[in-house]
Protein backbone atom coordinates (compact mmCIF):
# COMPACT_ATOMS: atom_id res chain seq x y z
CA UNK A 1 0.00 0.00 0.00
CA UNK A 2 0.55 3.31 -1.02
CA UNK A 3 -0.38 6.49 0.20
CA UNK A 4 -0.02 10.27 -0.77
CA UNK A 5 0.41 12.77 2.36
CA UNK A 6 0.68 15.91 2.73
CA UNK A 7 3.75 17.40 4.94
CA UNK A 8 3.87 21.12 6.97
CA UNK A 9 7.29 21.35 8.52
CA UNK A 10 8.95 23.90 9.91
CA UNK A 11 12.22 24.90 7.71
CA UNK A 12 14.41 27.63 9.41
CA UNK A 13 17.85 28.68 7.48
CA UNK A 14 19.65 29.30 11.02
CA UNK A 15 19.71 30.06 14.47
CA UNK A 16 18.48 33.65 14.07
CA UNK A 17 16.95 33.29 10.84
CA UNK A 18 13.25 33.40 11.59
CA UNK A 19 11.40 30.26 10.46
CA UNK A 20 8.03 29.39 9.06
CA UNK A 21 6.05 25.91 7.92
CA UNK A 22 6.72 24.51 4.33
CA UNK A 23 4.40 23.03 3.15
CA UNK A 24 4.86 19.55 0.35
CA UNK A 25 3.26 16.90 -1.20
CA UNK A 26 4.56 13.47 -0.78
CA UNK A 27 3.29 11.45 -3.19
CA UNK A 28 3.76 7.16 -2.65
CA UNK A 29 4.69 6.86 0.83
CA UNK A 30 5.48 3.46 1.36
CA UNK A 31 3.43 2.38 4.52
CA UNK A 32 6.87 0.07 5.93
CA UNK A 33 8.84 3.17 5.63
CA UNK A 34 9.72 4.91 9.09
CA UNK A 35 9.47 8.20 9.69
CA UNK A 36 12.74 9.45 8.98
CA UNK A 37 12.90 7.29 5.78
CA UNK A 38 10.05 9.21 5.04
CA UNK A 39 12.15 12.27 4.95
CA UNK A 40 14.61 10.55 3.30
CA UNK A 41 12.88 10.69 0.78
CA UNK A 42 11.25 13.92 0.86
CA UNK A 43 15.10 15.09 1.08
CA UNK A 44 15.98 13.26 -2.21
CA UNK A 45 13.18 15.01 -4.09
CA UNK A 46 14.13 18.47 -2.82
CA UNK A 47 17.99 17.81 -4.17
CA UNK A 48 17.25 16.58 -7.35
CA UNK A 49 14.70 19.89 -7.34
CA UNK A 50 18.02 21.74 -6.35
CA UNK A 51 16.50 22.86 -3.12
CA UNK A 52 17.77 22.79 0.12
CA UNK A 53 17.05 19.19 2.20
CA UNK A 54 15.53 18.93 5.26
CA UNK A 55 17.91 19.06 8.45
CA UNK A 56 16.57 16.62 11.13
CA UNK A 57 18.65 14.71 13.57
CA UNK A 58 19.42 10.64 13.20
CA UNK A 59 21.96 8.31 14.23
CA UNK A 60 21.05 4.67 15.79
CA UNK A 61 17.61 4.82 13.78
CA UNK A 62 16.57 2.05 15.92
CA UNK A 63 15.17 3.87 19.40
CA UNK A 64 18.35 3.44 21.57
CA UNK A 65 20.56 6.28 21.12
CA UNK A 66 18.18 9.33 21.32
CA UNK A 67 19.50 11.78 18.52
CA UNK A 68 16.05 11.90 16.58
CA UNK A 69 12.93 13.58 18.35
CA UNK A 70 10.59 15.85 16.31
CA UNK A 71 6.88 17.07 17.61
CA UNK A 72 4.55 15.52 15.01
CA UNK A 73 1.20 16.81 14.87
CA UNK A 74 1.36 18.22 18.80
CA UNK A 75 3.21 15.64 20.02
CA UNK A 76 6.56 14.60 20.44
CA UNK A 77 7.59 11.45 18.34
CA UNK A 78 4.19 11.20 17.14
CA UNK A 79 0.95 9.41 18.15
CA UNK A 80 2.51 6.06 19.79
CA UNK A 81 3.52 5.54 23.27
CA UNK A 82 7.30 4.50 23.88
CA UNK A 83 8.19 4.98 20.05
CA UNK A 84 10.92 7.56 19.06
CA UNK A 85 10.74 8.78 16.19
CA UNK A 86 12.84 6.76 14.36
CA UNK A 87 10.91 3.66 14.86
CA UNK A 88 7.32 5.36 14.36
CA UNK A 89 6.30 3.01 10.96
CA UNK A 90 4.56 5.39 8.26
CA UNK A 91 1.60 2.39 8.65
CA UNK A 92 0.40 4.61 11.32
CA UNK A 93 -0.75 6.98 9.20
CA UNK A 94 -3.90 7.17 6.00
CA UNK A 95 -3.56 8.24 2.74
CA UNK A 96 -4.58 11.91 2.05
CA UNK A 97 -3.56 12.68 5.96
CA UNK A 98 -1.47 16.29 7.04
CA UNK A 99 1.06 16.08 9.08
CA UNK A 100 3.12 18.71 10.57
CA UNK A 101 6.23 18.48 11.99
CA UNK A 102 8.10 20.93 14.33
CA UNK A 103 11.45 21.01 16.37
CA UNK A 104 11.58 20.28 20.20
CA UNK A 105 10.52 24.31 21.44
CA UNK A 106 12.26 25.20 24.56
CA UNK A 107 14.83 28.51 25.42
CA UNK A 108 17.39 25.86 26.19
CA UNK A 109 17.27 24.02 23.20
CA UNK A 110 17.72 26.70 20.31
CA UNK A 111 17.13 25.30 17.01
CA UNK A 112 20.23 25.25 15.17
CA UNK A 113 18.45 24.58 11.37
CA UNK A 114 14.84 23.42 10.78
CA UNK A 115 14.10 20.51 13.18
CA UNK A 116 17.56 20.41 14.70
CA UNK A 117 18.13 22.11 18.06
CA UNK A 118 21.17 22.27 20.24
CA UNK A 119 21.02 19.98 23.59
CA UNK A 120 24.16 20.77 24.94
CA UNK A 121 22.22 21.86 27.71
CA UNK A 122 21.84 18.23 28.98
CA UNK A 123 25.54 17.84 28.26
CA UNK A 124 25.66 20.57 31.16
CA UNK A 125 23.25 18.96 33.40
CA UNK A 126 25.37 15.49 33.04
CA UNK A 127 28.35 17.68 33.33
CA UNK A 128 27.43 19.02 36.90
CA UNK A 129 27.16 15.76 38.51
CA UNK A 130 25.82 12.33 36.33
CA UNK A 131 28.70 10.48 37.27
CA UNK A 132 31.00 9.22 39.85
CA UNK A 133 34.05 10.44 40.62
CA UNK A 134 36.11 6.96 41.77
CA UNK A 135 38.72 5.53 39.25
CA UNK A 136 36.72 2.36 38.68
CA UNK A 137 39.74 0.66 37.04
CA UNK A 138 39.10 -2.80 35.75
CA UNK A 139 36.15 -4.89 35.41
CA UNK A 140 35.36 -6.19 38.77
CA UNK A 141 33.72 -9.20 39.82
CA UNK A 142 30.31 -9.46 39.15
CA UNK A 143 28.53 -9.66 42.83
CA UNK A 144 31.00 -7.83 44.52
CA UNK A 145 28.84 -5.11 45.61
CA UNK A 146 25.49 -7.09 46.29
CA UNK A 147 22.43 -4.75 44.85
CA UNK A 148 18.85 -5.96 45.38
CA UNK A 149 16.83 -6.72 42.57
CA UNK A 150 14.61 -4.22 43.45
CA UNK A 151 16.84 -1.46 43.63
CA UNK A 152 18.30 -2.33 40.44
CA UNK A 153 15.50 -2.61 38.53
CA UNK A 154 14.97 0.77 39.95
CA UNK A 155 18.35 1.87 38.62
CA UNK A 156 18.00 0.58 35.28
CA UNK A 157 14.64 1.53 34.80
CA UNK A 158 16.06 5.08 35.25
CA UNK A 159 19.09 4.42 33.17
CA UNK A 160 17.23 3.64 30.30
CA UNK A 161 16.81 7.69 29.53
CA UNK A 162 17.99 8.24 26.18
CA UNK A 163 18.13 11.64 26.61
CA UNK A 164 16.05 12.45 23.67
CA UNK A 165 14.13 15.79 25.27
CA UNK A 166 10.69 14.95 24.37
CA UNK A 167 10.28 15.09 28.05
CA UNK A 168 11.33 19.16 27.49
CA UNK A 169 9.42 18.90 24.19
CA UNK A 170 6.25 18.30 25.62
CA UNK A 171 6.46 19.90 29.17
CA UNK A 172 4.49 23.49 28.66
CA UNK A 173 6.81 25.08 31.22
CA UNK A 174 9.92 23.15 29.17
CA UNK A 175 10.90 21.55 32.22
CA UNK A 176 13.88 18.66 32.20
CA UNK A 177 12.74 17.58 35.44
CA UNK A 178 12.25 13.79 33.92
CA UNK A 179 15.49 13.97 32.39
CA UNK A 180 17.50 15.18 35.81
CA UNK A 181 15.36 12.49 38.11
CA UNK A 182 16.18 9.91 35.38
CA UNK A 183 19.79 10.74 35.42
CA UNK A 184 20.01 11.48 39.23
CA UNK A 185 17.78 8.15 40.17
CA UNK A 186 20.32 6.02 38.19
CA UNK A 187 23.20 6.93 40.60
CA UNK A 188 21.92 8.00 43.52
CA UNK A 189 20.13 4.91 44.46
CA UNK A 190 22.95 2.24 44.29
CA UNK A 191 25.70 2.29 46.41
CA UNK A 192 28.59 3.10 44.03
CA UNK A 193 26.78 6.87 44.29
CA UNK A 194 26.24 7.06 47.64
CA UNK A 195 29.55 9.48 48.51
CA UNK A 196 28.69 12.02 46.37
CA UNK A 197 24.61 11.72 46.43
CA UNK A 198 23.79 15.20 48.20
CA UNK A 199 26.34 16.94 46.40
CA UNK A 200 25.31 15.08 43.08
CA UNK A 201 21.35 16.52 43.49
CA UNK A 202 22.43 19.98 44.25
CA UNK A 203 24.71 20.30 41.81
CA UNK A 204 22.39 19.04 38.89
CA UNK A 205 19.48 20.06 40.10
CA UNK A 206 20.96 24.32 40.07
CA UNK A 207 22.30 23.76 36.53
CA UNK A 208 18.69 21.64 35.09
CA UNK A 209 16.78 25.34 36.64
CA UNK A 210 19.38 27.54 35.43
CA UNK A 211 18.63 26.62 31.67
CA UNK A 212 14.48 24.86 31.84
CA UNK A 213 11.87 25.84 33.72
CA UNK A 214 10.21 24.19 36.63
CA UNK A 215 7.91 21.86 37.40
CA UNK A 216 4.16 21.71 37.36
CA UNK A 217 3.18 17.72 37.59
CA UNK A 218 1.22 17.80 34.57
CA UNK A 219 3.12 14.40 33.88
CA UNK A 220 2.72 15.27 30.03
CA UNK A 221 6.82 14.15 30.08
CA UNK A 222 6.02 10.41 31.31
CA UNK A 223 3.35 10.60 28.98
CA UNK A 224 5.97 11.08 25.39
CA UNK A 225 9.00 9.49 26.71
CA UNK A 226 9.95 6.51 24.21
CA UNK A 227 12.23 4.82 26.99
CA UNK A 228 8.90 4.77 29.98
CA UNK A 229 10.53 6.75 32.30
CA UNK A 230 8.08 7.44 35.09
CA UNK A 231 7.63 10.67 37.24
CA UNK A 232 8.54 8.47 40.46
CA UNK A 233 12.33 10.16 39.44
CA UNK A 234 11.25 13.40 39.81
CA UNK A 235 9.48 12.83 43.10
CA UNK A 236 12.60 10.76 43.83
CA UNK A 237 15.11 13.74 42.59
CA UNK A 238 12.54 16.42 44.85
CA UNK A 239 13.17 14.04 47.82
CA UNK A 240 16.84 13.91 47.93
CA UNK A 241 17.14 17.74 46.95
CA UNK A 242 15.17 18.61 50.02
CA UNK A 243 17.26 16.67 52.19
CA UNK A 244 20.03 17.94 50.39
CA UNK A 245 19.09 21.40 51.87
CA UNK A 246 18.49 20.37 54.90
CA UNK A 247 19.61 17.24 56.75
CA UNK A 248 23.06 16.95 54.83
CA UNK A 249 23.90 20.64 54.77
CA UNK A 250 26.59 20.28 57.45
CA UNK A 251 28.33 17.92 55.25
CA UNK A 252 27.50 19.34 51.81
CA UNK A 253 29.26 22.70 52.45
CA UNK A 254 32.85 20.78 54.32
CA UNK A 255 32.45 18.21 50.97
CA UNK A 256 31.82 21.65 48.42
CA UNK A 257 34.92 23.63 50.44
CA UNK A 258 37.40 20.44 50.28
CA UNK A 259 36.64 19.91 46.69
CA UNK A 260 37.15 23.90 46.14
CA UNK A 261 40.33 23.91 47.74
CA UNK A 262 41.45 20.76 45.89
CA UNK B 1 34.44 17.30 42.02
CA UNK B 2 30.53 17.71 42.93
CA UNK B 3 29.63 21.32 43.64
CA UNK B 4 26.84 23.89 43.66
CA UNK B 5 29.47 26.00 42.38
CA UNK B 6 30.52 24.34 39.13
CA UNK B 7 33.00 25.73 36.99
CA UNK B 8 32.95 27.49 34.40
CA UNK B 9 30.05 26.38 31.59
CA UNK B 10 31.17 24.67 28.62
CA UNK B 11 30.94 26.65 25.38
CA UNK B 12 27.88 26.69 23.00
CA UNK B 13 24.48 29.00 23.17
CA UNK B 14 22.47 29.26 26.25
CA UNK B 15 19.56 31.29 27.63
CA UNK B 16 19.11 30.82 30.78
CA UNK B 17 15.21 30.16 32.34
CA UNK B 18 16.71 31.81 35.42
CA UNK B 19 18.27 35.03 36.70
CA UNK B 20 19.15 34.20 40.04
CA UNK B 21 21.98 35.90 42.57
CA UNK B 22 23.78 33.09 45.02
CA UNK B 23 22.64 34.24 48.08
CA UNK B 24 24.38 32.29 51.18
CA UNK B 25 21.79 32.32 54.00
CA UNK B 26 20.51 28.82 53.81
CA UNK B 27 16.74 29.95 53.61
CA UNK B 28 16.99 32.21 50.87
CA UNK B 29 19.15 29.67 48.40
CA UNK B 30 16.88 27.09 49.61
CA UNK B 31 13.79 29.20 48.50
CA UNK B 32 15.45 30.71 45.24
CA UNK B 33 15.55 27.02 43.65
CA UNK B 34 12.38 26.18 41.73
CA UNK B 35 12.16 22.78 43.93
CA UNK B 36 12.36 24.65 46.79
CA UNK B 37 9.45 26.91 45.86
CA UNK B 38 7.52 23.93 44.90
CA UNK B 39 7.84 22.65 48.43
CA UNK B 40 7.18 25.65 49.82
CA UNK B 41 3.74 25.65 47.63
CA UNK B 42 3.11 22.13 48.68
CA UNK B 43 3.21 22.80 52.57
CA UNK B 44 1.17 25.87 52.31
CA UNK B 45 -1.11 24.20 50.06
CA UNK B 46 -1.37 21.50 52.50
CA UNK B 47 -2.05 24.37 55.34
CA UNK B 48 -4.54 25.83 53.25
CA UNK B 49 -6.28 22.66 52.36
CA UNK B 50 -6.25 21.64 56.33
CA UNK B 51 -7.43 25.23 56.89
CA UNK B 52 -10.59 24.81 53.98
CA UNK B 53 -11.21 21.19 55.53
CA UNK B 54 -11.87 22.65 59.14
CA UNK B 55 -13.55 25.79 57.91
CA UNK B 56 -16.21 23.56 56.07
CA UNK B 57 -16.72 21.33 58.86
CA UNK B 58 -17.72 24.06 61.29
CA UNK B 59 -20.04 25.34 59.06
CA UNK B 60 -21.96 22.35 59.01
CA UNK B 61 -23.38 23.35 62.03
CA UNK B 62 -25.48 25.61 60.25
CA UNK B 63 -27.50 22.67 59.41
CA UNK B 64 -28.49 22.37 63.55
CA UNK B 65 -31.12 25.03 61.87
CA UNK B 66 -31.11 27.15 65.33
CA UNK B 67 -28.55 30.43 65.01
CA UNK B 68 -27.18 29.53 68.68
CA UNK B 69 -25.30 26.56 67.13
CA UNK B 70 -23.00 27.94 64.61
CA UNK B 71 -23.21 31.44 66.51
CA UNK B 72 -21.69 30.10 69.77
CA UNK B 73 -18.88 28.29 67.62
CA UNK B 74 -18.60 31.48 66.08
CA UNK B 75 -17.60 32.78 69.49
CA UNK B 76 -16.29 30.20 70.88
CA UNK B 77 -13.41 30.47 68.22
CA UNK B 78 -12.29 33.42 70.00
CA UNK B 79 -12.01 32.21 73.40
CA UNK B 80 -9.63 29.32 73.08
CA UNK B 81 -6.64 30.13 74.51
CA UNK B 82 -7.55 32.02 77.00
CA UNK B 83 -6.86 33.40 79.84
CA UNK B 84 -3.17 32.48 78.98
CA UNK B 85 -3.94 34.40 75.66
CA UNK B 86 -6.14 37.41 74.97
CA UNK B 87 -9.51 37.08 73.69
CA UNK B 88 -9.25 36.87 69.92
CA UNK B 89 -5.56 35.83 70.26
CA UNK B 90 -5.54 32.31 68.99
CA UNK B 91 -7.86 33.09 65.72
CA UNK B 92 -5.49 35.99 65.30
CA UNK B 93 -2.34 33.63 65.39
CA UNK B 94 -4.22 31.31 62.84
CA UNK B 95 -4.95 34.38 60.67
CA UNK B 96 -0.96 35.47 60.72
CA UNK B 97 -0.84 31.87 59.32
CA UNK B 98 -2.72 31.43 56.50
CA UNK B 99 -1.94 35.39 55.85
CA UNK B 100 1.53 34.12 55.54
CA UNK B 101 0.47 30.98 54.09
CA UNK B 102 -1.29 32.95 51.18
CA UNK B 103 1.46 35.36 50.46
CA UNK B 104 4.01 32.64 50.00
CA UNK B 105 2.10 30.24 47.99
CA UNK B 106 1.14 33.17 45.55
CA UNK B 107 4.92 34.48 45.59
CA UNK B 108 5.70 31.02 44.27
CA UNK B 109 3.32 30.34 42.07
CA UNK B 110 3.96 33.85 40.35
CA UNK B 111 7.05 33.23 40.66
CA UNK B 112 7.55 29.61 38.87
CA UNK B 113 4.89 31.02 36.19
CA UNK B 114 7.05 33.84 35.03
CA UNK B 115 10.48 31.26 35.14
CA UNK B 116 8.58 29.05 33.09
CA UNK B 117 7.40 31.48 30.75
CA UNK B 118 11.22 32.23 29.76
CA UNK B 119 11.92 28.96 29.74
CA UNK B 120 9.12 28.60 26.35
CA UNK B 121 9.44 31.79 24.51
CA UNK B 122 8.30 30.75 21.36
CA UNK B 123 5.20 28.01 21.61
CA UNK B 124 4.55 25.38 19.35
CA UNK B 125 3.46 27.62 15.95
CA UNK B 126 1.38 24.41 14.40
CA UNK B 127 -0.36 23.60 17.62
CA UNK B 128 0.14 20.83 20.43
CA UNK B 129 -2.00 18.23 21.60
CA UNK B 130 -2.01 16.89 25.85
CA UNK B 131 -1.71 12.88 26.44
CA UNK B 132 -1.24 13.27 30.19
CA UNK B 133 -2.10 16.62 31.46
CA UNK B 134 -5.81 17.46 32.49
CA UNK B 135 -7.99 20.43 32.73
CA UNK B 136 -7.46 21.11 36.37
CA UNK B 137 -3.42 20.58 36.35
CA UNK B 138 -3.77 23.18 33.13
CA UNK B 139 -5.62 26.05 34.68
CA UNK B 140 -3.93 26.36 38.25
CA UNK B 141 -3.45 29.36 37.79
CA UNK B 142 -6.89 30.75 36.32
CA UNK B 143 -8.36 28.54 39.58
CA UNK B 144 -5.89 29.61 42.02
CA UNK B 145 -6.30 33.75 41.28
CA UNK B 146 -10.26 33.49 40.73
CA UNK B 147 -10.35 31.56 44.42
CA UNK B 148 -7.73 34.33 45.42
CA UNK B 149 -10.71 36.95 44.29
CA UNK B 150 -13.38 34.70 45.75
CA UNK B 151 -11.85 35.08 49.09
CA UNK B 152 -11.80 38.41 49.29
CA UNK B 153 -15.06 39.04 48.26
CA UNK B 154 -15.98 35.77 50.61
CA UNK B 155 -13.97 38.15 53.57
CA UNK B 156 -16.08 41.47 53.01
CA UNK B 157 -19.11 39.41 52.84
CA UNK B 158 -18.88 37.53 55.59
CA UNK B 159 -16.22 39.09 58.46
CA UNK B 160 -16.26 42.62 57.60
CA UNK B 161 -19.77 42.38 56.90
CA UNK B 162 -18.72 45.39 53.80
CA UNK B 163 -20.83 43.59 50.78
CA UNK B 164 -23.74 42.28 52.81
CA UNK B 165 -25.74 45.21 53.80
CA UNK B 166 -27.84 43.36 56.15
CA UNK B 167 -24.45 42.16 58.07
CA UNK B 168 -24.62 42.33 62.12
CA UNK B 169 -21.52 41.47 63.84
CA UNK B 170 -21.27 37.97 65.83
CA UNK B 171 -24.16 36.87 64.24
CA UNK B 172 -22.83 34.56 61.46
CA UNK B 173 -25.72 32.34 61.00
CA UNK B 174 -27.72 35.45 60.11
CA UNK B 175 -25.39 36.57 58.02
CA UNK B 176 -25.43 33.59 55.98
CA UNK B 177 -28.94 33.28 55.80
CA UNK B 178 -29.06 37.00 54.36
CA UNK B 179 -26.12 36.08 52.24
CA UNK B 180 -27.09 33.43 50.37
CA UNK B 181 -30.56 34.79 49.82
CA UNK B 182 -29.18 36.84 46.82
CA UNK B 183 -29.02 34.64 43.99
CA UNK B 184 -26.48 36.51 42.52
CA UNK B 185 -24.48 36.15 45.84
CA UNK B 186 -25.11 32.64 45.95
CA UNK B 187 -24.02 31.74 42.56
CA UNK B 188 -20.69 33.49 43.01
CA UNK B 189 -20.02 30.56 46.14
CA UNK B 190 -21.12 27.75 44.11
CA UNK B 191 -19.15 28.58 41.21
CA UNK B 192 -16.08 29.64 43.23
CA UNK B 193 -16.05 26.50 44.97
CA UNK B 194 -16.03 24.23 41.74
CA UNK B 195 -12.89 26.08 41.36
CA UNK B 196 -11.59 25.42 44.44
CA UNK B 197 -12.56 21.90 43.87
CA UNK B 198 -10.22 22.03 40.26
CA UNK B 199 -7.77 23.26 41.90
CA UNK B 200 -7.37 21.18 44.80
CA UNK B 201 -8.06 17.90 42.36
CA UNK B 202 -4.90 18.98 41.42
CA UNK B 203 -3.02 20.41 44.06
CA UNK B 204 -3.57 17.57 46.64
CA UNK B 205 -1.99 15.21 44.11
CA UNK B 206 0.80 17.98 42.79
CA UNK B 207 2.39 18.01 46.50
CA UNK B 208 2.74 14.56 47.35
CA UNK B 209 5.69 14.53 43.90
CA UNK B 210 6.78 17.71 45.41
CA UNK B 211 7.54 16.77 48.65
CA UNK B 212 8.90 13.37 47.26
CA UNK B 213 5.93 11.41 48.46
CA UNK B 214 6.19 8.87 46.16
CA UNK B 215 6.09 5.25 46.98
CA UNK B 216 4.71 1.96 44.38
CA UNK B 217 3.10 0.70 47.32
CA UNK B 218 1.01 3.88 48.37
CA UNK B 219 1.10 6.24 44.82
CA UNK B 220 -2.68 4.85 43.64
CA UNK B 221 -3.99 6.43 46.45
CA UNK B 222 -2.45 10.01 46.37
CA UNK B 223 -5.05 10.40 43.54
CA UNK B 224 -7.88 8.82 45.36
CA UNK B 225 -6.91 11.08 48.64
CA UNK B 226 -7.26 14.40 45.80
CA UNK B 227 -10.69 13.52 44.49
CA UNK B 228 -12.09 12.33 47.52
CA UNK B 229 -10.75 15.71 49.36
CA UNK B 230 -12.07 17.85 46.80
CA UNK B 231 -15.27 16.28 46.52
CA UNK B 232 -15.73 16.45 50.28
CA UNK B 233 -14.70 20.34 50.40
CA UNK B 234 -17.21 20.76 46.85
CA UNK B 235 -19.85 19.05 48.12
CA UNK B 236 -19.93 20.82 51.91
CA UNK B 237 -19.50 24.12 50.45
CA UNK B 238 -21.71 24.06 47.64
CA UNK B 239 -24.75 22.96 50.16
CA UNK B 240 -24.59 26.33 52.33
CA UNK B 241 -25.72 28.42 49.63
CA UNK B 242 -28.22 25.61 48.15
CA UNK B 243 -29.47 25.40 51.44
CA UNK B 244 -30.28 28.67 51.86
CA UNK B 245 -31.44 29.35 48.54
CA UNK B 246 -33.99 26.70 48.03
CA UNK B 247 -35.41 27.12 51.90
CA UNK B 248 -33.67 23.80 53.51
CA UNK B 249 -32.27 26.04 56.21
CA UNK B 250 -33.72 29.74 56.80
C1 LIG C 1 -7.69 27.89 49.86
C2 LIG C 1 -7.10 28.09 48.76
C3 LIG C 1 -6.01 27.24 48.14
C4 LIG C 1 -5.66 25.93 48.35
C5 LIG C 1 -6.30 24.93 49.31
C6 LIG C 1 -4.55 25.63 47.47
C7 LIG C 1 -3.89 24.42 47.40
C8 LIG C 1 -2.88 24.13 46.52
C9 LIG C 1 -2.10 22.94 46.53
C10 LIG C 1 -2.22 21.80 47.53
C11 LIG C 1 -1.22 23.02 45.47
C12 LIG C 1 -0.19 21.96 45.07
C13 LIG C 1 1.21 22.39 45.39
C14 LIG C 1 2.22 21.47 44.75
O1 LIG C 1 2.08 21.07 43.61
O2 LIG C 1 3.19 21.14 45.42
C15 LIG C 1 -1.46 24.24 44.79
C16 LIG C 1 -0.80 24.66 43.64
C17 LIG C 1 -1.00 25.87 43.03
N1 LIG C 1 -1.72 26.93 43.55
FE1 LIG C 1 -2.98 26.84 45.12
N2 LIG C 1 -4.23 26.74 46.73
C18 LIG C 1 -5.11 27.74 47.11
C19 LIG C 1 -5.14 29.04 46.65
C20 LIG C 1 -4.38 29.52 45.60
C21 LIG C 1 -4.39 30.88 45.18
C22 LIG C 1 -5.17 32.03 45.80
C23 LIG C 1 -3.55 30.95 44.10
C24 LIG C 1 -3.35 32.26 43.38
C25 LIG C 1 -2.50 32.60 42.57
C26 LIG C 1 -3.02 29.61 43.85
C27 LIG C 1 -2.17 29.23 42.82
C28 LIG C 1 -1.63 27.98 42.67
C29 LIG C 1 -0.83 27.56 41.53
C30 LIG C 1 -0.49 28.41 40.32
C31 LIG C 1 -0.44 26.24 41.76
C32 LIG C 1 0.38 25.35 40.84
C33 LIG C 1 1.83 25.63 41.06
C34 LIG C 1 2.73 24.73 40.28
O3 LIG C 1 2.45 23.55 40.15
O4 LIG C 1 3.76 25.22 39.82
N3 LIG C 1 -3.53 28.77 44.81
N4 LIG C 1 -2.47 24.92 45.45
S1 LIG D 1 17.90 7.81 15.71
FE1 LIG D 1 18.66 6.88 17.51
S2 LIG D 1 16.88 6.92 18.73
FE2 LIG D 1 16.06 7.58 16.84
Amino acid sequence: MSMNLTLKVWRQAGATAAGDFETYQVPGVNEDMSFLEMLDVVNEQLIGDGREPIAFDHDCREGICGSCGVVINGRPHGPLQGVTTCQLHMRNYRDGDTIVVEPWRAAAFPVIRDLVVDRSAFDRIIQAGGYITAPTGGARDANLTLIPKAVADVAMDAAACIGCGACVAACPNSAANLFTGAKITALNVLPQGQPERWARVAAMVDRMEDQFGSCTNYTECEAVCPAGISVNVIAKMNRDYLKSRFKDRRSLIRQADVADEA
Amino acid sequence: MLTGSSPARPGGPMTPARTRPRPHTWIIEFYSSAIGKKAVMAVTGLLLLGFVLVHMLGNLKLYYGEPEHLNEYGHYLRTIGEPILPHSGFLWIMRGGLILAFVLHIHAAVSLTMMNRRARPVGYKGGRTYSAANYAARTMRWSGIIVGLYLLFHLADLTWGTANPDFEHGEPYQNMIASFERVPVAIVYVVANLLLGIHIFHGAWSLFQSLGWSNPRFNVWRRYFAVAFAAVIVVGNVSFPLAVLFGVVD
